[in-house]
């Protein structure tokens, strides 16, 4: 990532900085700190080089690309229908809301993405939010415990282990879900999963509440986040930020809105989004955003229809097997899918989805035929952290794991 | 054969206390052991878990609880590769445990665990000056941490080592100031010279800094307990002593998620034990401490059996348990606090340390001299 040498000056720590850059005489030597791959609080494999002068950064410099495995590569050379499990190990703390971004993103290429049946759509919110709660949660549990406050962390993990075992239930499996297709989804839901949703749902708010007691009103939380890495509003626009980290600095923008996909416009929800942008805005917008999620889960429930779950169209949707065996015409539906794939047209598509850790957008270059000529993906993480080298410097060596706490983003994702 | 013995213990007197240090010793160490259990047991209960529950007897499906634990995680610690890295100061990388761990050991020399056993008062050194000693040993402590985070030639314990000592060494400050108005108090010759019976006895020819008159002040009802007399004094000791044996929310030195594990990041096997041994130990010291101070050391206000020094075996036995099961009750507090809260950053601990801590106690001070000068 370029070093940004010229540093914008705004918040009280980056002046103190200021000034003792003037004592420059009166300096030692700086130190040089490897931070990271394999740290506690980078969260996965993100590096910082960091220059401290004591306590305080004055220079830091994320490196990326520890977890890079070509994914984008990898998806020109296979059907839209075989990339859709790499997309569980974009952002792995929630697969199924990639599984549904990847989805939407082809179809629309394919030009279904308005025929969808309606038990589908609703049942790929469902997935989008249950994904929204699990990745919040840890988000949350985690940046609690980077301040110290380990225990909120396993709180939460309780909760999410309940997510996994409605995942294992809806899709068979706990973490690698791929679980949606182009034009549908793997499969129906089981029986008598939305009773077992509404269940969780009741107890997600009660464990959300109590996360709430442990930490919101917390002095020391408070004293580590309030005016800790603050991201102006400007900043937050100029640095392409999204999702939460985007309305934590007092920009109402969440595509579920702005450009309402699947039923979206159908629920009754709303964006929290936060006042001067530092770690704790970014702290309570998670966690709105959750009840807002359980709220959303809630209504689908109620709302949720009958019917197909897959687009009746042979050239998109693999037919039922025992059709295949019975019939000629999907027997050559089921062989072309196969061997080439769904026919896309030529063209290029971009679709955005209000993922956890902000825009999921896949850019999808064809030249028609079942592969994508490039595909490029838009990953939320890989942007936000594009403001670190910007953020650190200034702030003390401790802001570091709460800035990256509230960030709150994913290796999985940011490297490819 | 009395006689014989009585006669060996009077030509040699070190021979009592060689005993006393040994019996604190096998106590401490199993309350140290035993202290790493509970933490482990009640940290599962606030975190929805379940904890360490199946080490019981060895070679048996006896589980006990899982009171086996310490045994277990003492013998695995020796068994692992005590690795010393190629760049590391030898001298000090081996001595920094050591250093760490005696201290919080060496503090017990001056607290009175009880009253008496038969003539014996229970404490291993009952100098005239012990809260004087207790300070000086205590401030020894950081010395272990500094020096493993310089040895280590390391930069994650490095940055450790230097936060601890700037961080030890400020509340040591608020400590000792806390501690001056219970003395104000407690250390008062005239009170001290009209005490009768087993309690002259028991106060006999100690000064006014020992620990033990401490104890003595507060024996009379709950309320004399200095922890009514002077609250505000408690509430600095206490969260002083959570700064002193880097506890949770102020554990600056290790914090282990941005410092990797502060100075002992590059220590294994049996030396990390230490240090993770000699931090137990000193919240044992810690807890021990304020018990003395703050809570009527071995003394119960139940009425005469409690609150005077001992006449019988019993009687001195069953002190000594009030005083352990007091530390209990602190060290319990101190390891839910631990998993309640999340931690300071380095400059509001010194902020709090210097700018609260400080001018509070020196308010303090002055308060009760105040009370002092118009009650007098």
């Amino acid at each position: 990532m370029a070093e940004l040498k010229n540093i914008e000056i705004s918040d009280s720590a980056v002046r103190s900085a200021e000034a003792l850059d003037e004592l420059q005489d009166l300096q030692g030597e700086k130190m040089t700190l490897n931070m990271g791959p394999s740290h506690p609080a980078t969260h996965g494999v993100l590096r910082l080089s960091l220059e401290l002068d004591g306590e305080i950064i004055s220079k830091a410099d994320p490196e990326i690309g520890y977890l890079h495995r070509g994914d984008e590569k990898i998806a020109e050379n296979m059907t839209y229908n075989q990339f859709i499990p790499y997309t569980d190990r974009l952002d792995y703390l929630a697969p199924l809301a990639n599984n549904v971004a990847y989805a939407l993103a082809v179809e629309k290429l394919l030009g279904v993405d308005d025929k969808l049946p309606e038990r589908c759509k609703f049942i790929r919110v469902i997935c989008c939010e249950l994904a929204r709660v699990s990745a919040h949660l840890l988000g949350l549990g985690a940046f609690a415990m980077d301040v110290g406050a380990l225990t909120v962390f396993l709180h939460t993990f309780n909760e999410r282990e309940k997510i996994y075992n409605l995942i294992e239930a809806l899709t068979g499996a706990r973490f690698t879900t791929t679980y949606t297709r182009i034009g549908g989804l793997s499969r129906d839901l089981p029986e008598g999963w939305t009773e077992e949703l509404s269940k969780f749902t009741k107890e997600v708010s009660e464990a959300i509440e109590e996360a709430d007691k442990l930490l919101t009103r917390n002095k020391i939380f408070i004293d580590r986040t309030k005016g800790v890495g603050v991201i102006t509003r400007e900043e937050a626009i100029d640095f392409g930020l999204t999702g939460p980290n985007l309305r934590g600095s007092n920009i109402e923008y969440d595509l579920r809105k702005a450009h309402p996909y699947l039923v979206y416009d159908q629920l009754d929800f709303d964006i929290p989004y936060g006042e001067v942008g530092d770690c704790y805005d970014r702290y309570l917008i998670r966690m709105e955003e959750m009840r807002q999620s359980v709220r959303i889960l809630d209504q689908c429930i109620a709302k949720l229809p009958n019917g197909p779950v897959n687009l009746d169209d042979g050239k998109i949707v693999m037919p039922h097997k025992q059709k295949v065996l019975s019939s000629m015409e999907e027997l050559i539906h089921q062989f072309m899918l196969v061997t080439q794939g769904q026919n896309a047209p030529a063209g290029e598509v971009y679709f955005g989805a209000e993922n956890p850790k902000g825009e999921l957008g896949f850019y999808i270059f064809s030249k028609g035929g079942g592969v994508p000529h490039r595909m490029k993906i838009r990953a939320p993480s890989f942007v936000n952290l594009s403001i670190l080298s910007h953020k650190l410097p200034g702030h003390m060596m401790s802001d570091i794991v709460a800035i990256l706490g509230s960030l709150d983003f994913v290796m999985g994702e940011c490297d490819r | 054969m009395i006689n014989f013995v009585t006669e060996i213990f009077a030509n040699y007197p070190w021979l009592m206390v060689l005993i006393k240090v040994l019996g604190v010793f096998a106590v401490i160490m199993p309350m140290v052991a035993y202290s790493v259990m509970a933490e482990r047991r009640i940290s599962a209960l606030i975190q929805d878990r379940i904890g360490p529950n199946r080490v019981g007897i060895p070679f048996t499906r006896v589980k006990l609880l899982g009171l086996g634990q310490p045994l277990a995680d003492g013998l695995k610690s020796f068994l692992k590769e005590d690795f010393t890295p190629a760049y590391v100061k030898r001298v000090f990388f081996w001595m920094a445990p050591a250093v760490a761990m005696i201290p919080s050991f060496v503090v017990f020399a001056v607290i009175p665990f009880g009253s008496f056993l038969g003539a014996q008062k229970m404490v291993i050194a009952d100098l005239n000056v012990g809260i004087l000693f207790t300070f000086g040993i205590v401030s020894l402590g950081v010395y272990g941490i500094v020096l493993a985070g310089y040895a280590s030639n390391s930069k994650y314990p490095f940055l450790g080592g230097i936060r601890s000592s700037a961080q030890m060494i400020s509340y040591e400050i608020a400590m000792g100031m806390a501690v001056v108005p219970v003395f104000m108090l407690a250390a008062d010759s005239a009170w001290q010279s009209n005490l009768t019976g087993t309690w002259k006895n028991y106060l006999d020819g100690v000064g006014l800094l020992n620990l033990s008159s401490v104890i003595a002040y507060q024996s009379d009802s709950l309320f004399s307990w200095m922890i009514f007399k002077q609250p505000i004094a408690f509430c600095i000791f206490l969260v002083a002593i959570f700064a002193e044996t880097n506890r949770l929310p102020f554990d600056m030195p290790e914090s282990e998620t941005e410092l990797v594990a502060g100075y002992n990041t590059e220590y294994s096997s049996m030396r990390f034990a230490l240090f993770f041994m000699g931090e137990y130990a000193a919240m044992i010291a810690g807890s021990a401490l304020m018990v003395v101070l703050f809570c009527g050391g071995w003394t119960l206000p139940l009425g005469d059996f409690f609150s005077t020094p001992a006449e019988t075996l019993i009687q001195g036995i069953i002190h000594i348990i009030v005083f352990i099961i007091k530390i209990a009750v602190f060290l319990a507090l101190m390891i839910w606090v631990r998993w309640m809260l999340p931690r300071f950053r380095y400059d509001q601990l010194m902020n709090i340390g210097w700018k609260r801590f400080l001018p509070v106690s020196l308010g303090n001070i002055i308060l009760t001299a105040i009370v002092l000068w118009v009650t007098a």
